[in-house]
């Protein structure tokens, strides 16, 4: 079948040796060279191949690849900041917190939950907890039990709400 | 496999004139499982993601028509959670973030499983699907639309266009019962839309039945139940005795996720609650 093209983090990728019944997940992964969405359940119940797909989130296991021509699509590659590659070890404020809090152990649902963490945020900055789990009940992990992925959430709600200055230093904490 | 991506819906009717064997795509939540598994292999898709007009809804004088590309977060986020109270909250029981943006009430209305999670209530509400092909439009009830367990009379070459439900009048319940919280399919559910202006309560129970299962004398024993000048049942046992009737009125079977006995006992517990929270 002739390719398409869609947008992946920002620039246009074209797509020219995909079967026709390829998910977005396999084009990311095989096609793309974007394999930090992961491919675990392919039933779109574990969401560790979540992606933004027209700024909403969605499992990329379950988007005929064909079918997301012309889209945009965010991948956990794009979130960094700008003008980083991932090896460069920048991180979003949100894989930061996932790290230091400990809401990472075998690492495979991580992707999936930065990207669902990152939406959720962006939503509502202040969400309850309740909301926390109504929002991540389409990511599994099998690892953490969940409560360290929750402080991590905490971790970035307080941290956005009070940003530090350059030196690192909140301004009541001046001596 | 050839895949299809109009943006509008006569080339996409054309499409599927062209080949009625065409396999319908619309969010994918249920075709995807099937291809990711290699069970479904179509030879030609027709993706309805990019045809606008199938996923906007409309007022009609006191009808709401809701495009059959509607997402399921569209109905809870939308204005349609005031309009349709009912079908948001089904729609907030449907799977995952994930899946609500993406899974559509058009395909919950094609893939006719006894399960759907806004049947129930498109049941309730005496919903209308309206169909199109590239010969002309028809409209019928949901009832003779949906004639089995993944059983539709859609004919070959059509599309579900649209349903067409009225706007809320009353308070609407939907209750849902599974093994979690959420991405779980209901072993029992049950919709509840109370009409003041009519002065009838429908109930409609899902995952009991090949169908959504409607039993019309016990709707109008609650429905004289009910001093409609405060929209809340006379006495204390009513919500109960709704239970038991809806119960019996239930054609649960028993599968691998839950015996027929239990179904029926959680139905007896979702109407009961169904109307306690709405008319009491």
């Amino acid at each position: 079948m002739s390719g398409f093209q869609l947008t992946v983090n920002g620039v246009v990728r074209r797509v020219d040796d995909a079967l026709a019944g390829e998910s977005l997940l396999y084009v990311l992964r095989e096609r793309l060279g974007l394999p930090g969405a992961k491919n675990a359940c392919e039933q779109g119940e574990c969401g560790s191949c979540s992606v933004l797909l027209d700024g909403e989130l969605v499992c990329a296991c379950l988007e005929l690849g064909a079918a997301a021509a012309d889209c945009e699509v965010v991948t956990v590659e794009g979130l960094a900041p700008a003008a980083s590659e991932p090896a460069d070890g920048l991180l979003t404020d949100v894989q930061r917190a996932m790290v230091e809090a400990g809401g990472v152990q075998c690492g495979f649902c991580t992707p999936g939950f930065v990207v669902a963490i990152h939406q959720l945020l962006a939503r509502e900055a202040d969400p309850a907890p309740l909301q926390v789990r109504e929002a991540l009940a389409g990511n599994l992990c099998r690892c953490t039990g969940y409560g360290r992925i929750v402080d991590a959430i905490e971790r970035v709600v307080v941290d956005r709400r009070v940003p530090l200055p350059a030196n690192g230093r909140s301004e009541d904490s001046l001596s | 496999m050839t895949v299809l991506t109009p943006t509008r819906l006569d080339d996409a009717l054309r499409a599927l004139a062209e080949d009625p064997s065409t396999t319908i795509l619309a969010g994918g939540t249920d075709l995807m499982v099937g291809v990711n598994a290699g069970a479904r292999r179509p030879e030609r898709v027709l993706s309805l993601r990019r045809v606008e007009e199938l996923r906007s809804w409309r007022r009609d004088g006191d009808d709401l028509v809701i495009g059959a590309g509607t997402t399921y977060a569209t109905l809870l986020h939308s204005e349609l959670r005031e309009l349709a109270p009912g079908l948001a909250q089904a729609a907030r029981t449907v799977g995952s973030p994930q899946i609500r943006n993406t899974g559509t009430v058009g395909g919950n209305i094609g893939t006719a499983s006894p399960a759907g999670d806004t049947l129930p209530v498109l049941a309730a509400l005496d919903a209308r699907v309206e169909l199109v092909s590239a010969s002309g439009r028809r409209t019928i009830a949901l009832d003779h639309f949906l004639v089995g367990p993944k059983m539709t009379s859609l004919s070959p070459g059509e599309l579900v266009a649209a349903v067409r439900i009225p706007v809320a009048s009353g308070p609407q319940e939907y209750l849902k019962i599974g093994v979690r919280n959420a991405m779980v399919i209901a072993v029992a559910s049950c919709a509840l839309v109370v009409d003041p202006t009519r002065q009838r309560v429908t109930c409609a129970l899902g995952s009991v039945g090949p169908v959504p299962i409607r039993d019309r004398r016990t709707e109008a024993w609650l429905s004289s139940q009910v001093d409609w000048r405060v929209g809340r049942v006379r006495s204390a046992s009513v919500a109960e005795r709704f239970g038991m009737h809806m119960a019996s009125a239930a054609r649960a079977i028993d599968d691998h996720r839950a015996p027929a006995g239990y179904r029926r006992h959680a139905v007896a517990v979702l109407a009961r609650r169904a109307v306690e929270r709405a008319l009491t």
